[in-house]
């Protein structure tokens, strides 16, 4: 009779959790991911798999970093500059909003999962234009 | 640049044993393997080994009044100072040498000199700072912990510390407070495989055509040609460092 108290009060307070996080399941996978505005709002898909890229991107800019600055082989197929140029989007005035502002691309997620990168102490938020 | 993977592959001794393979190894005792060479050094991408990037300086062609050479690295490097003379980023300067007897004034300008032997990498406690194969000395600032050694210990005061957080970096040299930075002979074109740098063009269109960046292995390029057949000084020679930037008529 405990026993089965036990598992009802198990099952309810699962339940109740499915409850609370379907919500917040269904909002992740609405949301696109990319940034209205963007140019990778019209790609099809990332530099590689996009579910690879969200799962690595970190790593592959770890490893990437070194090849650039110490090897000197900007060769590779993922950079950061290449992520801005892609992912930054533009205001009504058709200006550059830096990645790294609230609710733009690199922030939007890693707020969420309380990442606090530093790439952008030194790395520039928005695509650059020479003449 | 393979996938991490929190859990040990089912497949991880074939791999090893794979590596072994591809690399050439043999195994010439248990537990003692012997590696060859692996890799050919003419298929390896990004900078060579085979080359020494310097530059040569002509102290009687450096006009009096012009800073082109300077405000071309500014321009290309996005080096925004906030005018505080004292601490804004300076990757190259103009010097005036005055000798005092005969009254003669020398004109040149001062970067890194891009050592073959850098005290700034000797001092460095984070390999931060470090030489790149083909010469070019650096500071990785993944790396770089600002504890400004290797500013003390540059003979050249070459270097600049950062003071202030940055904005709108160029993508040719990511840059930020808390680090140290100084000329990187404009590693992005030499990568880009451009054969001039910034300060290299600025002064040659102001026709003085002062500077000039090339390959110093290479008997064959202007900038050893030019060495060959003119006396040329490295500053503080004493030091030997074998400075990869050289001066004439200084």
């Amino acid at each position: 009779m405990r026993s089965s108290f036990f598992s009802r009060k198990c099952i309810l307070g699962l339940l109740a959790g499915a409850a609370l996080a379907i919500p917040a399941m269904q909002a992740a996978a609405q949301s696109t991911y990319v940034t209205k505005g963007s140019k990778a709002a019209s790609e099809k898909s990332c530099v590689a798999e996009t579910s690879d890229i969200r799962r690595n991107h970190m790593d592959y800019m770890k490893h990437g970093r070194d090849e650039v600055v110490i090897d000197g082989d900007r060769t590779g197929q993922y950079s950061l500059a290449g992520c801005i140029d892609c992912h930054a989007a533009k205001d009504a005035s058709g200006k550059y909003l830096p990645v790294d502002s609230e609710d733009q691309f690199c922030h939007s997620c890693h707020a969420y999962v309380a990442v606090n990168p530093a790439c952008f102490q030194c790395h520039r938020t928005t695509p650059e234009k020479r003449d | 640049m393979s996938k991490q993977s929190d859990q040990p592959g089912m497949n991880r001794r074939q791999l090893i044993g794979g590596v072994i393979a591809a690399t050439g190894a043999v195994t010439i005792a248990p537990g003692l393997i012997l590696h060859a060479v692996a890799g050919n050094p003419q298929q390896k991408k990004g900078a060579s080994s085979e080359k020494r990037w310097g530059m040569v300086i002509d102290a009687n062609k450096c006009a009096d009044g012009c800073s082109a050479c300077v405000d071309a690295c500014n321009d290309e490097h996005n080096l925004t100072g906030f005018d505080r003379p004292a601490t804004d980023a300076q990757w190259i300067r103009t010097v005036k040498l005055k000798d005092k007897q005969t009254g003669h004034i020398n004109r040149m300008v001062m970067l890194c000199q891009h050592c073959e032997f850098p005290p700034c990498v000797d001092v460095c406690p984070t390999n931060a700072s470090f030489k790149r194969v083909d010469g070019i000395v650096l500071v990785d600032r993944h790396r770089c912990i600002g504890c400004r050694y290797c500013m003390m210990a540059c003979p050249y005061k070459a270097r600049s510390f950062i003071h202030e957080a940055l904005a709108d970096q160029s993508v040719n040299a990511p840059r930020g407070k808390g680090c140290v930075e100084s000329c990187t002979l404009c590693v992005h074109r030499v990568d880009a495989g451009k054969t001039t740098t910034a300060c290299q063009d600025a002064c040659q269109k102001e026709g003085h055509a002062a500077i000039l960046f090339g390959d110093l292995n290479d008997p064959k390029s202007r900038i050893s040609q030019v060495l060959k057949s003119n006396n040329s000084t490295q500053i503080r020679a004493d030091l030997e460092l074998n400075t990869g930037v050289r001066y004439l008529n200084l």
